[in-house]
């Protein structure tokens, strides 16, 4: 019986550092370990000690790609700690500010990322020598989504203007105002994306995937909602740990999530897109008609449609809020003093899937006890499961083949290891 | 496309959240044009293609954690011309060095089940502490603007133009109404390089340090200062321990703060 190893130094176009092994023993999969190795940060440790009110700005460098999903989950659990409730237009420019990272993170991944893997391209680069309208709607749409993050934010990457309570400045409406033809050209541009990507070659593959997300009474969700599964789950937020657990494996510096007693599930677009189908807006519904997207796609090849559409979304959503937006009398909503110990969870909607936060705090403000469970370590065991089930159903191919749709497959998913990487090593063993 | 004048730029990452390599494709009105004036020979967050060193630039994000780590920035030097660390992470350690100050098994019980299968060093350390470096482009993030003037200068051979006043003047120039003096804020403006365009004070909240010191940092006036408004002896350590807490004047005020006892 001969041994074969496929390695492929780095996985590209994903967030992160890993590394992939593959096992095949007489043409049955054995083993599928993705292996984490990014680095591993501490961030739950180093918080210990801090301030509440710094945790917005600390966690925010989890992800450079997603920074104010980290914002968004560690604010929202601070201020269930502390009882305080905050709505109005706060609210809405909080959605506001997440609609900017939507649109950019998933422009990145759809244009920059995960296209030239459907045209045979090894970057967007090298894709824009062939298709330059292609790239430059991308790009266009990248900024578009910036231009909301810097105007509400400060700057693009880690924004610094999210707090505990609010914003420290909340715009007027004349500087929202000022967005909205960009907003309204991203809004034609997300639309012909959807279009472009819904004109890719999809493989004819299904997953019986249990697909989690938020689900707010009117919204799609970004910021609230209750947990719910296409598995019939419906928790509070701040019930996550009675339904989920993380396992600590040895071959990665990411923590597993599993559904307790049970296996493997998706957070994502995927996931969003299926358990709040009826809560899009309408364009974004007729958007995805138009293009032949169904209520429910299984198929993790096609989440690059899910994310155009989730973009139109977006797109209107943000000219809706920009619509209806009138300035609060006060920036943030003041917390209450810290008079004895209090917990706060809350989960939020993250580009790429769920992100939880948990929070202890203790008089007369100080963090004793984090932990944050990010996307893609909730998805790091469904994706496994879906290369034994690539790789069994494609033992034929040759290695360079196999290899090249293992690293397909995952990046899919929009892995973000450092919340995660950039490079994933290939080890395929065939005995 | 290989050509045998085109520069070669490598992008390489250690222990960072991606933000600062993101900042390059950030640039989407010049990205195709500084790609079109490279050759991208490393760039994992971008693309599948590589090609071999020796690199003319090379863009290192990060700092490094493990043993391997450290190893692979020596390789990485030996093959580049010219080594320019993006970030905070790269240039002083960044968040993840507060590791440094703390117990690092202590850490690794608090964050894993089985901290036998996690391997890391003890510290994080900025890349200058393991190889000489050419240029340190500050800022948590960096900012895009100074990316580009950075990789014009170097690929076109002449000084970049990269401003290490404070923020104040900063501030000033872009008309912002000093937040420390009016409103009593704290605020690292006095201290703190310029680069982000003065941001916080723009948006009504006290600088927090993250493109680290100025070149003439006067960090025990500002300390005097921070007390007056409040600010406890353990405040003023951990907000200059925060994002760039390996930048010696940070460091040293920190450390200072620290030794005079945790007396409010």
């Amino acid at each position: 019986m001969t041994e074969r190893t496929i390695s492929v130094n780095y996985l590209a176009r994903v967030e992160g550092e890993g590394a992939l092994k593959v096992r095949i023993h007489d043409r049955k999969v054995e083993d599928v370990e993705l292996r984490i190795f990014e680095p591993p940060r501490f961030f739950e440790a180093f918080l210990r000690g801090r301030e509440y009110s710094e945790a917005p700005d600390i966690t925010a460098r989890i992800c450079g790609i997603c920074p104010v999903a980290y914002q968004m989950s560690s604010a929202h659990a601070m201020e269930r700690a502390l009882g305080m409730t905050v709505g109005g237009p706060i609210r809405e420019l909080r959605r506001l500010l997440y609609c900017g990272e939507w649109i950019e993170s998933h422009a990145l991944h759809i244009y920059l990322l995960h296209a030239p893997d459907f045209l045979g391209y090894p970057d967007a680069i090298r894709l824009a020598a062939d298709h330059p309208d292609a790239v430059k709607r991308g790009l266009e749409l990248k900024k578009a989504g910036n231009a909301i993050m810097r105007l509400l934010g400060g700057r693009e990457i880690h924004p610094i203007n999210a707090r505990v309570g609010g914003f420290y400045r909340c715009p007027s409406r004349e500087e929202l105002e000022s967005l909205r033809p960009m907003v309204e050209r991203a809004l034609v541009l997300s639309e012909e994306t959807a279009r472009f990507v819904s004109g890719f070659a999809f493989p004819d593959i299904e997953e019986p995937y249990e697909f989690v997300s938020l689900r707010h009474p009117s919204e799609y969700p970004m910021n609230e909602g209750d947990i719910v599964s296409s598995r019939g789950l419906r928790i509070p937020q701040d019930r996550f740990e009675d339904a989920f657990e993380e396992v600590h494996v040895p071959h990665s510096n990411a923590l597993h999530a599993i559904r307790k007693g049970g296996g493997s599930y998706l957070v994502g677009p995927l996931a969003r897109y299926a358990l709040n189908y009826d809560r899009l807006s309408p364009g974004a519904k007729a958007i995805a008609k138009e293009v032949g997207l169904p209520p429910v796609v299984s198929n993790p090849y096609r989440s690059i449609v899910v994310r155009a559409v989730e973009m139109v979304y977006a797109c209107e959503e943000t000219l809706r809020i920009i619509d209806q937006y009138r300035p609060p009398d006060q920036p943030w909503v003041p917390a209450p003093a810290v008079t004895r110990p209090v917990d706060g969870a809350a989960a939020t909607e993250a580009p790429r899937g769920m992100l939880f936060h948990k929070y202890r705090i203790e008089p007369p403000g100080r963090i004793t006890d984090a932990r944050i469970v990010a996307p893609t370590s909730q998805n790091q065991k469904r994706i496994e499961d879906d290369l034994r089930s690539l790789v069994t159903r494609s033992l034929d191919l040759d290695q360079a083949a196999l290899t090249f749709a293992c690293e397909r497959a995952i990046r899919n998913h929009d892995p973000c290891i450092s919340c995660a990487t950039h490079f994933l090593e290939l080890d395929l063993v065939r005995d | 496309m290989p050509t045998a004048h085109r520069p070669r730029l490598g992008v390489f990452k250690f222990a960072s959240c991606d933000g600062c390599q993101l900042s390059l494709l950030d640039c989407e009105d010049e990205l195709l044009a500084v790609a079109g004036a490279v050759d991208i020979a490393e760039f994992h967050e971008a693309t599948s293609a590589t090609m071999e060193g020796p690199y003319d630039v090379a863009l290192v994000e990060g700092s490094v954690t493990t043993a391997s780590d450290a190893q692979r920035i020596r390789e990485i030097r030996a093959q580049s011309r010219t080594l320019i660390t993006i970030g905070a992470c790269a240039t002083a350690g960044g968040i993840q060095a507060l590791r440094n100050f703390a117990d690092v098994a202590e850490f690794t019980r608090v964050v894993y089940a089985h901290p036998e299968y996690i391997q890391t060093l003890a510290t994080s350390t900025p890349i200058k502490d393991h190889v000489p470096v050419d240029f340190e482009l500050r800022g948590c993030p960096i900012d895009k603007g100074q990316l580009l003037e950075v990789l014009s200068a170097f690929l076109g051979r002449r000084a970049p133009n990269v401003p290490t006043e404070s923020v104040c003047i900063e501030c000033k120039r872009r008309g912002n109404v000093c937040v420390l003096v009016a409103h009593g804020t704290p605020c690292l403006g006095p201290v703190t390089q310029t680069g982000c365009g003065a941001i916080c004070p723009a948006f009504h909240r006290g600088c927090y340090g993250c493109f680290g010191p100025q070149d003439t940092p006067n960090t025990d006036s500002l300390v005097v200062k921070l007390r007056e408004l409040g600010m406890s002896r353990p405040a003023v350590t951990r907000v200059f321990r925060t994002f760039n807490a390996l930048a010696p004047a940070f460091r040293e005020a920190a450390d200072s703060a620290e030794k005079q006892g945790a007396t409010p």
